[in-house]
């Protein structure tokens, strides 16, 4: 058996976490608790992970990675897609107020149609 | 005699709708030639960093001035919305800033919808010879339509022609949220969408030197693409 099939299993866990996060339709209030309650999550991992390094050695040949500091690696790498993804998102939602906005102020501030020719 | 494809009427209820972005040089002669045939132009200034936006004023254009440049996307859903303002409006056609369509086409394009019991008609440039386009371009304007067509259901010869005509009813049904590129993708996968009745007329584009130096890239359909894909 691939004797790294547990850690790929875990991070494509991982990434499918991300695109399910993505896609989820559901109303604002759950998907920001959502989002809080994976940040806070992420905390106390990093916490557990500073408090006993020797620990992510252990977890990491649990799941077949030779050392913890890969693990952490690849923990970062899934973690970085996601903060990618999440801020494109963010990043077009407030594209697409700014473009509101500004269409609202040109056209309020535009002459009225008829008013050259009559 | 009035010639057989001349307009007979004024065209006073038709909005010539033009996206402006940094085109000083050529604006004011683009309106004043247009405003011969079509006596309504607004030019929906996208944020120039040039005298555009006061050459076309000059010109006699009406004009929008986005505080901030959005894109061409944008800047014609905000013509769209003044057109939309105007009550006595009954057709629009955009049209490019920078020469390279022609108003004979344009009038005979808001002819057709007149006559005929259309919501839109879209430019074609592959309909006849008469646009002279690099072999390269040809080809990549062609995977377009392939993408277009497969996409929308909609049946174009082509997909990015700046150059439409549509009854204000047709306009109000279309709402352009691409605001870079892929607006002109988006509009005909409206088309498809809201079943507006479509047509297509050959048109003439002018490709000049100036047009050339600043038209489409061919990078830019990648670009397209990607804002079609990722949204």
């Amino acid at each position: 058996m691939d004797p790294q099939l547990l850690i790929k299993l875990v991070l494509l866990l991982g990434l499918g976490a991300i695109a399910l996060l993505i896609l989820w339709p559901g109303r604002g209030a759950r998907r920001l608790a959502l989002r809080r309650i994976s940040l806070l999550l992420l905390v106390a991992c990093a916490a557990v992970a500073v408090v006993f390094p020797q620990l992510s050695n252990a977890v990491a040949t649990l799941f077949g990675v030779g050392r913890g500091a890969d693990l952490l690696l690849y923990g970062l790498v899934v973690c970085f897609v996601g903060y990618v993804i999440a801020t494109r998102a963010h990043h077009s939602r407030i594209d697409i107020q700014v473009t509101e906005l500004a269409r609202a102020q040109a056209l309020a501030q535009a002459v009225e149609p008829g008013s050259i020719h009559g | 005699m009035i010639g057989p494809r001349e307009p007979t009427l004024d065209n006073s209820d038709t909005w010539l709708v033009v996206p402006l972005y940094n085109e000083s040089s050529v604006i004011f002669d683009v309106v004043s030639e247009a405003l011969l045939t079509f006596p309504k132009i607004v030019c929906v200034d996208d944020g120039s960093t040039d005298s555009s936006a006061e050459r076309a004023e000059q010109a006699g254009a009406y004009v929008v001035r986005h505080p901030i440049n959005l894109g061409q996307g944008a800047a014609l859903q905000t013509g769209f919305d003044y057109v939309i303002r105007d009550s006595t409006a009954r057709f629009a056609v955009t049209f490019d800033s920078d020469g390279q369509h022609l108003t004979a086409d344009a009038a005979r394009m808001v002819e057709r919808l007149r006559n005929e019991d259309l919501d839109v008609i879209l430019g074609s440039r592959f309909l006849d010879n008469r646009t002279s386009a690099s072999p390269m371009k040809r080809a990549v304007l062609k995977l377009a339509i392939k993408f277009t067509n497969l996409t929308t259901g909609v049946r174009l010869s082509d997909a990015h022609n700046g150059l439409r005509a549509f009854t204000v009813e047709g306009l109000a049904r279309i709402r352009i949220r691409q605001n870079r590129m892929a607006h002109a993708s988006e509009i005909v996968a409206q088309i498809g969408r809201t079943r507006l009745r479509y047509a297509e007329e050959p048109v003439h584009i002018v490709y000049t030197d100036y047009s050339r130096s600043k038209g489409q890239s061919l990078w830019n359909s990648v670009n397209i693409l990607v804002e079609l894909i990722l949204k």
